[in-house]
């Protein structure tokens, strides 16, 4: 546990310390800025951050990589993984580190959009439960795809590489419920429930189901393991 | 261990154990059976061209890497069975010295300290005690981008310190720095020989003799030699060679080569150089002890004056080449 926040607050220093996390959430705010004033314009008769909820999966498929494209392949292009791999940490450690490192900044993002919430909140009777399950989803969202570019980063030396990789199978992962759209059947219902999206909209209407946080704990698993395989392999 | 230098290293326990340690890559055989102790104490250089299974057999005993075939045991424990214990125990600087270039030297160290669990109380003096050995006291407040290779290198040997490991080993820690630096270095590595086992990797020959208690030869992945400088000389050595510098009449010279021809165990006689009435003349001689007197004797009757006389050391260059031209035939 100590080793983990070890490497967790050495990264988030990383993060703060250079240009990269202040570019990723400024960009990040602005768009989901722009996204809530054009809900808040339009003239939607209705308080609320739908518009901001809707469309967040798609911006999150391309901001998590880009939080996450370093972790490994920097480390590994460095040859800074040789001396983290060679100190008394398990490889899991070393994963979750950087994990929570990401999953962490994206949260410290988030939060920054709350005053938009705050400030609605002052202008009428709102409905929190779409907006406490947009973020709850939002979170479990954007774990999953840090674990997703953290499981890409393992793979390669190059960051470009990895972000690349990164946004494809991030952007994947939510249109896939579109290639059968209104469409019925088992490969249909299979797709659907292997979209991010899919599960996203669910929480994000408010109701937190048990089906929709299995999905995304286990995507993150899955990617989680194979990162820490992907470590692990090279020892061999 | 309180007087190191007094004792005699094989009584000291043994800190590195490896044992027809074999790695291969796909078709590739990178070390191909070696094996070799350390002990405690003890600064081994481990010698070899490039490519020849140094930094393999260096990852394997750190723990970063496995091995095919084989065992290594370093401060008592297996690498591959024991691996917490033993990474616990070892400070290790690989080739490419692994730096946070955004990182200040002052948090790097901390953060390594850290991880290498030295208790958080005592993290703040542990750096600044490694920062001292290590003569960054000056720079911890620096940013890693910012120093030179040679600074570099400093930062990348206290990290491998600040844990104070038992078994210290090095990745060619003098690689690439003009020869002030490399040599501040190699003191830094003596001073730290003091009290730990070192084993350390190099292709450059001086280096081991400046440095090193011991020297493992590796070529080609296999071990080729493994003693002090001295030993591995006498291993090689075919011939002496003795250089005289006898001064007087140049007539006289023919009749110096006949008389030091005829001496017992002198094989050849070659004229090297005249400076005005110093000539220089080189002697092949059988090794073992020589007959100085006989060649001082000679150079009288004939004539002459002995200026100087010298038996030629053997390069490391002609040691490791003998070495290694006697593994690949």
């Amino acid at each position: 546990m100590h080793a983990i926040a070890t490497i967790a607050r050495r990264e988030l220093g990383a993060y703060f310390g250079s240009l990269t996390a202040y570019i990723v959430v400024i960009l990040f705010l602005l768009m989901m800025g722009g996204m809530f004033w054009m809900d808040f314009f339009q003239g939607i008769p209705e308080l609320g951050m739908r518009r901001l909820f809707a469309d967040a999966p798609l911006f999150l498929a391309f901001f998590a990589p880009a939080i996450t494209m370093g972790l490994l392949a920097e480390e590994k292009r460095a040859g800074t993984l040789e001396l983290l791999m060679t100190m008394p940490v398990s490889d899991t450690q070393i994963v979750l580190g950087k994990f929570l490192a990401a999953v962490t900044l994206l949260i410290v993002t988030f939060s920054l959009t709350l005053p938009y919430a705050l400030s609605i909140s002052t202008m009428g009777e709102l409905d929190w439960g779409p907006i406490l399950g947009g973020y709850a989803g939002l979170v479990l969202l954007g774990s999953t795809y840090v674990a997703v570019g953290l499981m890409v980063s393992a793979w390669t030396r190059d960051q470009i590489v990895s972000i690349l990789l990164g946004f494809f199978m991030c952007f994947a992962l939510y249109v896939l419920d579109r290639v059968f759209n209104n469409s019925s059947g088992v490969l249909a219902a299979t797709l659907e429930y292997l979209s991010s999206n899919y599960h996203f909209q669910n929480i994000a209407r408010g109701v937190i189901e048990l089906s929709d946080v299995v999905y995304y704990v286990s995507v993150t698993a899955v990617c989680l393991t194979a990162a820490r395989a992907t470590l692990a392999a090279r020892r061999w | 261990m309180p007087e190191p230098s007094t004792r005699p290293t094989e009584s000291r326990p043994v800190s590195v154990e490896v044992d027809r340690l074999t790695r291969r890559y796909g078709d590739f055989t990178a070390l191909d059976g070696i094996s070799f102790k350390v002990h405690a104490g003890e600064i081994v250089g481990f010698l070899g061209p490039n490519g020849a299974g140094k930094t393999t057999a260096m990852k394997i005993l750190t723990c970063f890497m496995g091995a095919t075939s084989g065992t290594a045991r370093v401060a008592g424990f297996d690498v591959a069975a024991q691996s917490m214990e033993v990474r616990q125990r070892v400070g290790y600087l690989p080739e490419t010295v692994p730096l946070y270039p955004d990182m200040l030297v002052y948090d790097y160290l901390a953060f390594v300290a850290r991880m290498r669990q030295v208790p958080a109380a005592e993290v703040h003096q542990r750096i600044q005690d490694t920062c001292r050995v290590c003569g960054l006291t000056h720079r911890a407040n620096s940013f890693i981008r910012d120093l030179s290779k040679g600074y570099k290198q400093r930062v990348g040997l206290a990290q491998a310190l600040i844990h104070k490991p038992e078994v210290v080993i090095l990745d060619e820690p003098t690689s690439g720095l003009d020869p002030n630096q490399l040599v501040e270095i190699r003191d830094l590595i003596k001073e730290i020989g003091k009290e730990k086992t070192i084993l350390f990797s190099t292709h450059i020959l001086q280096e081991v003799a400046a440095v090193c208690d011991r020297i493992i030869v590796i070529h080609q992945g296999k071990l080729v030699a493994d003693g002090s400088v001295a030993e591995l000389e006498a291993r090689v050595r075919q011939e002496d060679r003795l250089t005289l510098t006898a001064r007087g009449d140049a007539d006289a010279l023919d009749d110096l080569s006949r008389r030091l021809r005829a001496l017992a165990g002198i094989r050849r006689v070659e004229h090297l150089r005249t400076q005005g009435p110093d000539h220089t003349l080189l002697l092949t001689a059988d090794p073992g002890p020589h007959p100085g007197a006989a060649i001082s004797g000679a150079v009288a009757a004939a004539g002459l004056e002995v200026v100087e006389l010298r038996l030629e050391h053997l390069t490391l260059e002609d040691i490791f080449r003998a070495l290694t031209a006697t593994a690949q035939g």
